[in-house]
């Protein structure tokens, strides 16, 4: 009998306890699901009333130079940031595995820019990279090399972006493959050792397989920041030069505050979430499979 | 000679990680014709640039505003997460096993999709302009929940059943004996979800157009961009470093908290 009251008071519990999740969920996320799935087959501006138009909205994208320019600067972004990325964050991780003095500061320091908002970081990094003024320039200037156009080519934009990402994110990076290395158990090495690995041998053979989880766990983190870049461009550049930094974010951003077209804006909101999922699970399948 | 190169590498990196922030803060001390120089050294040392960011924005509003809208975010994801968290992980109810797994199925679901008809709903609650857009949509956290539940799975049934036995009902047991307990995940969530909503830039963008209301991420930026700064970089670089200044401050104390707190919810998510 007791018993029996004992689990009803707790279903009670349960259902009561559970209650503000799925008050939040009905609001904040099953509503705006389904309200997303609506607006792309509407025309509106949040004034006036919607006006259905089927289908429009993604023919529409089929046709848009913009969509694709993002679409393409986006693919340009993780090109350069996630390569650069893994091998940054793998050589400092191997190094502050090692016997070293300092590693927690060393850490600390690498993990810095990864607390301050972006906001601060792009700032800061649209001064480095001025073109007259910036110290890179400078710098460069002084070794006796040419000065780099860096946000003012449509051709060094993108990449110059993807290094100030790199610079802010690593530190996590870093953080992850230690985690990475730190479980991987010594007898691996111990034995390698006995057969004569090489260093070189050891990394290749045993280092990096065993990081495959974290591996993807990089690449996949990276994705999402890459198709959801905004702020860097919207204050470095506004999405030039003639568009070249134009990213996914940005210009669903453009289309709906400043165009007013919110059916459109989600109509790519839910294309490029497509997009990003389906470049996951292409992504995890080659990492995996290796 | 191998640890010397290691060492090398190691403090190469550190400069270039570290070196940029400290430019940063010497170039807020320098006149703006002298604002180029890549060294750190100030040849006459001013204010001149911390006087126009408080004269044309209102920065410590934005201060408030940011520390008000963050800890508010962060006591709820701590309040409801625990006992969501709880009631997930320790009661038996018919629909557990469906709100767990909806609660990872929302973990998935990319921001790009529900951005927009978030921002509409705002506009509908009439909530744009308000502190209750900033804070409301971010009260609960999927992730916080999975983090307390993860944790509370590991602590002994006994504890509930003896304090079942002396009359306490769950919430009791919730906040007397669990919370208690759960130091290491409030610190992992809190910190996690102060920063998250310390930094963001993009979602205060789309509700807040009054400047008392707005942020300091979104001060600092619409005053970069927008004309008050009046293209001159010293000021922009002063409001950045105001709005640098508390995250690095609290994370010279706590960065251990922090590393551990992204970390694990780099990790897990």
């Amino acid at each position: 009998m007791r018993k029996t009251g004992f689990l009803l008071k707790e279903e009670h519990s349960g259902y009561l306890m559970s209650l503000p999740y799925v008050v939040y969920f009905c609001l904040f996320v099953a509503f705006p699901l389904i309200f997303s799935f609506i607006l792309v087959f509407h025309r509106w501006n949040i004034i006036t009333p919607m006006e259905f138009i089927g289908l429009g909205n993604f023919e529409r994208l089929f046709h848009d130079v913009q969509f694709f320019k993002a679409l393409r600067n986006t693919v340009i972004f993780l090109l350069i940031h996630i390569p650069l990325q893994i091998v940054v964050a793998l050589l400092f991780a191997t190094l502050l595995s090692q016997q070293i003095k300092a590693k927690g500061l060393f850490r600390a320091i690498y993990f810095m820019p990864v607390i301050v908002s972006g906001v601060v970081v792009t700032i800061l990094w649209m001064q480095l990279y001025n073109y007259d003024a910036g110290i890179l320039n400078v710098l460069l200037s002084k070794l006796g090399l040419k000065r780099v156009p860096w946000l003012i080519s449509p051709s060094w934009a993108m990449p110059s972006i993807a290094i100030m990402a790199t610079w802010k994110n690593v530190g996590l990076y870093i953080v992850i493959f230690l985690v990475g290395l730190q479980n991987i158990p010594g007898y691996l090495y111990e034995a390698a050792e006995i057969d004569g690995a090489s260093g070189l041998q050891k990394f290749f053979y045993i280092t990096l397989p065993s990081l495959n989880s974290a591996m993807v766990l990089v690449i996949i983190l990276s994705t999402i920041g890459g198709f959801s870049l905004f702020i860097e461009p919207f204050v470095m550049t506004g999405g030039g030069p003639m568009n070249s930094t134009l990213s996914a974010m940005l210009y669903i951003y453009n289309q709906a505050f400043y165009f007013g077209h919110m059916g459109y804006a989600a109509t790519l909101g839910f294309s490029f979430a497509m997009i990003v999922f389906v470049v996951i699970i292409i992504q995890r399948k080659i990492v995996e499979r290796k | 000679m191998k640890k010397f190169v290691v060492y090398l590498v190691l403090i190469v990196g550190g400069v270039i990680f570290f070196y940029p922030f400290l430019w940063m803060i010497m170039a807020t001390f320098r006149s703006e014709i002298d604002i180029g120089y890549p060294g750190l050294f100030v040849k006459s040392l001013t204010l001149h640039n911390y006087e126009i960011v408080f004269k044309r924005i209102p920065i410590l509003r934005a201060l408030f505003n940011s520390l008000f809208v963050s800890l508010s975010v962060t006591a709820s994801v701590i309040f409801f997460g625990s006992v969501v968290g709880y009631a997930l992980s320790r009661l038996k109810f018919k629909i557990k096993g469906l709100i767990l797994g909806v609660i990872l199925f929302t973990m998935v679901i990319p921001f790009q999709i529900t951005l927009i008809p978030m921002y509409i709903l705002m506009v509908k609650f009439g909530w744009v302009d308000t502190y209750l857009a900033l804070i409301v949509p971010g009260m609960i956290s999927s992730f916080g929940i999975l983090l307390f539940r993860q944790f509370f799975l590991d602590i002994p049934q006994d504890l509930i059943d003896a304090a079942r036995i002396d009359g306490c009902n769950d919430f009791q047991i919730l906040f007397k004996i669990f919370l208690p307990l759960s130091k290491p995940v409030m610190i992992t969530v809190g910190i996690f979800s102060f920063m998250a909503t310390w930094n963001d830039v993009l979602w205060p963008m789309l509700v807040i157009r009054t400047r008392e209301l707005m942020t300091m991420p979104q001060l600092v930026t619409l005053f970069s961009i927008g004309g008050e700064a009046e293209g001159q970089l010293g000021p922009q670089l002063a409001a950045t470093t105001l709005l640098a200044l508390p995250i690095v401050v609290a994370y010279a104390f706590f960065q251990r908290y922090f590393i551990e707190s992204m970390a694990t919810t780099g990790l897990k998510g």
